[in-house]
């Protein structure tokens, strides 16, 4: 058999995995979310189903499927059912180019643990979680509703404020490592990981990527005070569960991002590296669950503000002052 | 600088729900955890006993018409000594409102609102509770009561045989 046919089984192979992995840990966020959420207020959360409610998110999806599907009739047909997928697709996709574990060597052949290591795999990045908003922006126009469509230009503005800080605070990481292949950006964390060096670029990172998955603060699309349920209020079944999903998907999949890009990804001492890797994405995950139990939500005009006026040209600076340090030594 | 003052201000208050979470949840498991509730709650009706083991009930009715959704019937009877009692006493549980009329109507204090909350069924019928599941060994409430110890003339025991009964007095013999 050629390496050819081999390297496309374990290209499946590595689909399949990191398919179960992402969807596991994605469903069994949600309910860490509630149990942590209902242990910071003092309540003891979903613990009925199976032991310590491990069986919970199963009965929530079996929910899901079997709830009836609503279109609303003035909705537009097509874009409202493709706007779910479109919001749970890029979230999944993003994974393609994290890196699990150090690269395996089987019968003398390297495996990265990845499904692809894309030599541009920052600025897939970017582009894919720049199409994640088009399933909120779609989601709400579609389906011809005044909430659904004020949540949806929120997600529009907040992802143009957010994608540019996001963006220029991920420069200085490229600058270090000196390419865009994630797996490369690992290997120059292998002495210190880059939050030692850039503390405020992970710091403008962290609170983009909160503003990224439409998470408190930043929950302005889908703010249930205001809006019903913004984007997704006229949205029903697992239609809704593809949207819940994809924003679970989007903090494991930001979390993986932010440990790769800051925190040395799979490297760690002592215990192994797929092990530093979910150390670190648990990490990540706890923390935008903390966070959601603690802040209230951003006004609308508080955010731009903090966009616009403070994250990006913060950002900048720290681009300018990474090349001069860069220059001078 | 007012970032700074708001950083401490966001940390505090991860720093608070964190400690929060340390803590032990003030949610009461239901079914499984039972809260003792006040000597004076309103729970699923009991029927209770004198201190002598004997059924306080005098199947007077008062109960039956004083309850307003009517879920409460019984069928009198007499003993060979006189005493009356109920042959037999039934609740729907499904109609009651726990509103303890009954209790307040009762003569005897037969009829008492216990301080157990009455449990869910998914049954209708098994809301129905018959004299056999309302009677409960113990005296209730007033531990001390005995109604034939203080009426009940001659049913019980002997007229004047009462502990603060005097003997009856010939009335024939008071004229003059």
């Amino acid at each position: 058999m050629s390496w050819d046919l081999i390297d496309i089984a374990l290209m499946l192979g590595k689909i399949l995995v990191l398919f179960f992995i992402v969807l596991t840990l994605a469903a069994y966020l949600v309910l860490a979310e509630r149990r942590i959420l209902a242990w910071m207020q003092d309540r003891i959360g979903p613990n009925r189903v199976g032991p310590l409610g491990l069986l919970q998110p199963l009965a929530d999806v079996i929910k899901m499927l079997t709830k009836e599907d609503l279109i609303p009739t003035a909705s537009d047909r097509l874009l409202f059912c493709l706007a779910p997928a479109m919001a749970a697709v890029p979230a999944i996709l993003t994974f393609a180019v994290v890196p699990l574990a150090a690269p395996a060597v089987i019968f003398g052949h390297k495996v990265n643990m990845q499904v692809t290591d894309l030599d541009v795999g920052v600025l897939f990045f970017l582009a894919l979680s720049s199409i994640a908003v088009y399933g909120v922006a779609l989601g709400g126009w579609a389906s011809n509703s005044k909430y659904a469509l004020l949540g949806s230009i929120r997600g529009l503005s907040q992802l143009i404020s957010y994608e540019l800080s996001m963006g220029l605070s991920l420069v200085p990481v490229v600058m270090l490592a000196r390419s865009l292949r994630l797996s490369e950006i690992v290997d120059a964390q292998a002495q210190m990981p880059f939050i030692v060096y850039q503390p405020l670029a992970f710091l403008i990172f962290l609170v983009s990527i909160f503003a990224e998955c439409k998470r408190v603060p930043f929950d302005l699309p889908e703010a249930e005070g205001e809006l019903v349920a913004g984007f997704h209020t006229e949205y029903s079944g697992m239609r809704f569960g593809l949207f819940f999903v994809g924003e679970y998907i989007n903090i494991i999949a930001l979390g993986a991002l932010a440990s790769v890009f800051f925190f040395g990804g799979w490297r760690g001492p002592l215990l192994p590296p797929i092990c530093w890797f979910f150390l670190k994405v648990s990490v990540f995950s706890f923390l935008f669950i903390w966070v959601r139990g603690t802040l209230p939500r951003l006004r609308y005009d508080q955010l731009m503000h903090l966009g616009w006026k403070f994250l990006t040209p913060l950002a900048l600076l720290n681009i300018l002052a990474t090349g001069w340090w860069l220059a001078l030594r | 600088m007012p970032i700074f003052n708001d950083i401490k201000e966001i940390l505090t208050g991860l720093a608070i729900t964190f400690s929060h979470m340390l803590k032990k949840p003030v949610t009461i498991q239901y079914p499984e955890e039972k809260r003792p509730m006040p000597p004076r709650f309103r729970g699923s009706i009991v029927l209770t006993r004198d201190p002598d083991g004997g059924e306080r009930c005098v199947a007077c009715y008062l109960c039956s018409g004083a309850c307003p959704v009517d879920c409460i019937s019984m069928a009198a009877a007499e003993d060979p000594s006189g005493r009356r009692y109920a042959a037999w006493f039934r609740i729907n549980f499904s109609r009651c409102i726990l509103c303890g009329l009954c209790a307040e109507a009762c003569p005897t204090l037969a009829i008492q609102m216990s301080s157990e909350m009455f449990p869910c069924k998914r049954e209708l019928m098994d809301m129905v509770y018959e004299k056999e599941d309302l009677l409960i060994d113990g005296t209730g409430k007033d531990a001390e009561y005995n109604f034939y110890r203080h009426s009940g003339i001659g049913v019980a025991n002997p007229r004047g045989g009462n502990r603060d009964e005097q003997p009856p007095v010939d009335a024939r013999s008071l004229l003059p």
